[in-house]
């Protein structure tokens, strides 16, 4: 098969539920092979319903999706789009190990009995190793930490050969250390020639590692590199009041040209009072 | 010895452990799936909903297996249907759908004269099995697992993570639509031994007892099947010595089995998880 460079196109979608509600409104942006794109919104704006829509779970009423220029069932049987779910959305009591889950993503490289060749083997447990799991394979999943189950998805995603990742919320509950061993793990990934797609409302980790930016509510408000699109107006248009501003202490009242400090979650995003992304608070004060 | 041995002379509770052990091992494997998706009250609505559809197949000739599939099947789509279109969720949707079938199969049954026998619907005969029941049954439960067999893998990760299926080109619908033939089929099968009341004990039981004892698919899969197979013959042998249901018997052996297994699974018994020292 020629191998056609990957690229994500959202072109223009809408998607209503079947209870009328409209969860994204004309919405489109466009990626490129080789890159890391943080995919920003607050709960609701619309996010989840993005990452269905590349996945083939929901179809757009209007537009359309297009994976390696062709349409996501294309691109889903070609396996070359991979998830890592929400930690949230796993059943860690299923009594599978962390190999098993790994070798699910061989699946749709298997005959329909499933029945997994050398060739798969080898791809698991190279997986398992470059995410540095092979020690823990044979371990029951819920016997794992946070960090640990965030990277057995990331080998199943691996091990599948996708080229477009998608992770959704992939630093919830996670510490600094391993966020920051994930992070160096995706960069690996996409100077291979990947397209990472991470939905986030962590806004303070997104300068640290995202090329590119979508912001989203309802609709894509801004999509771009993270210089251009990720900054205070933009913020504020994408959270609205859904943002804490925090002042810092010893500073009150705030002096006129006092960082602001945004946050919906516990690595606060640290801006200058121009709008301009100074970086992210690393601890508590 | 002879005494536990004796009522295996007999040709009918031969033919009753043969039944009750294909039934079994059917029910046993596919009850993993269920407790594992969550799927018990499905199990309960669909095995009560088949009461009208083998009356119905009663008055037109059919075979009561085929009645009693379409209308277990049915309910499950009816039920998912009701979800798909309303803002009913599907727990409801289910209750109300099968407790309404339940209910046309009793009318039906105490209006329309047929030989069809309440008592055996209800709690099974597995002691009077007859000789079309017998093989019918059985090329039911060899259906089930045949079909469990191929597409295992395939259900355990819609069960696990019905996204990466979907992702990983599987349809999904399909699969769900698979899973709920074979659990239809399966309680189609396992009324012929315990009937529609407790037919969803077979159907849940084992599997709950697998995940207690197992850490792994396939382990929980191996003790779901022992403890139902130990507990069907438990069941009809104890039922046969004190003439008690066999049914109920068996049953109420999957229960005991599954009090020990609560008590003494080793990593998650009640037994283990003895407080820590404050120290």
């Amino acid at each position: 098969m020629l191998a056609q460079p990957i690229s994500l196109a959202v072109d223009n979608i809408s998607v209503a539920y079947p209870n009328g509600h409209l969860a994204l409104k004309e919405a489109g942006f466009r990626l490129d092979a080789g890159t890391i794109c943080g995919l920003v919104g607050i709960n609701g704006s619309g996010k989840s319903t993005m990452f269905k829509s590349i996945m083939g779970l929901v179809r757009p009423g209007q537009g359309r999706v297009l994976v390696a220029g062709g349409p996501v069932e294309a691109a889903l049987k070609r396996n070359l789009v991979a998830y890592v779910p929400q930690a949230e959305e796993v059943d860690w009591t299923f009594p599978v190990s962390v190999r098993d889950v790994v070798m699910m993503g061989r699946y749709g490289h298997m005959n329909l009995l499933r029945i997994p060749r050398a060739a798969d083997r080898a791809e698991v447990q190279a997986a398992l190793e470059r995410v540095g799991m092979a020690d823990l394979a044979d371990r029951q999943i819920g016997e794992l930490s946070g960090g640990q189950r965030k990277r057995v998805f990331l080998a199943r995603a691996l091990a599948q050969g996708g080229q477009l990742l998608l992770l959704d919320e992939p630093f919830t509950g996670v510490d600094v250390t391993t966020e920051e061993a994930i992070i160096a793990l995706l960069k690996a990934l996409r100077d291979e020639g990947r397209i990472i797609l991470v939905s986030t409302h962590n806004l303070g980790s997104v300068p640290t590692f995202c090329d590119q930016v979508v912001l989203v509510n309802r609709t894509v408000l801004a999509a771009g590199p993270t210089a251009e699109v990720f900054t205070g107006p933009n913020l504020l248009r994408a959270f609205g009041g859904a943002l804490r501003q925090h002042s810092l202490p010893g500073a009150t009242p705030l002096p006129a040209d006092a960082v602001v400090v945004l946050s919906d979650d516990e690595r606060p995003l640290v801006m200058a009072p121009d709008g301009q992304v100074i970086g992210r608070l690393e601890r508590d004060i | 010895m002879n005494a536990l041995l004796a009522p295996w002379t007999h040709g009918f509770m031969v033919d009753a452990l043969v039944v009750g052990l294909m039934v079994a091992v059917l029910a046993a494997i596919l009850s993993c799936f269920v407790v594992l998706k969550g799927w018990s009250l499905m199990g309960d609505a669909v095995s009560h909903a088949i009461l009208p559809g083998v009356v119905i197949a009663y008055l037109v000739g059919a075979p009561l297996v085929i009645g009693a599939f379409v209308a277990g099947f049915g309910c499950a789509l009816a039920s998912g249907a009701i979800r798909a279109t309303s803002r009913i969720k599907e727990d409801a949707a289910m209750g109300v759908v099968f407790s309404g079938m339940f209910a046309v199969g009793l009318i039906l049954l105490t209006q329309v004269r047929s030989n069809v026998h309440l008592s055996h619907v209800l709690f099974g005969s597995i002691l009077g099995i007859e000789d079309e029941d017998f093989w019918q049954t059985l090329a039911i439960a060899g259906g089930g697992l045949l079909i469990l067999a191929l597409r295992g893998r395939d259900l355990v990760l819609f069960c696990f993570d019905p996204g990466q299926a979907r992702i990983a080109g599987l349809k999904v619908g399909r699969l769900r639509l698979l899973l709920l033939a074979v659990l239809a089929a399966s309680i189609v099968a396992g009324v012929q031994a315990v009937g529609v009341i407790l037919v969803v004990a077979l159907l849940i039981t084992p599997g709950a007892i697998g995940l207690l004892l197992a850490d792994r698919f396939g382990r929980m899969v191996w003790v779901a099947v022992a403890a139902a197979c130990l507990a069907t013959v438990a069941g009809i042998q104890v039922s046969f010595m004190l003439d008690a249901s066999t049914a109920g018997s068996i049953v109420l052996a999957l229960s005991v089995l599954f009090i020990a297994a609560l008590l003494v699974s080793p990593r998650h018994g009640l037994l283990r998880r003895r407080p820590r020292a404050p120290w």
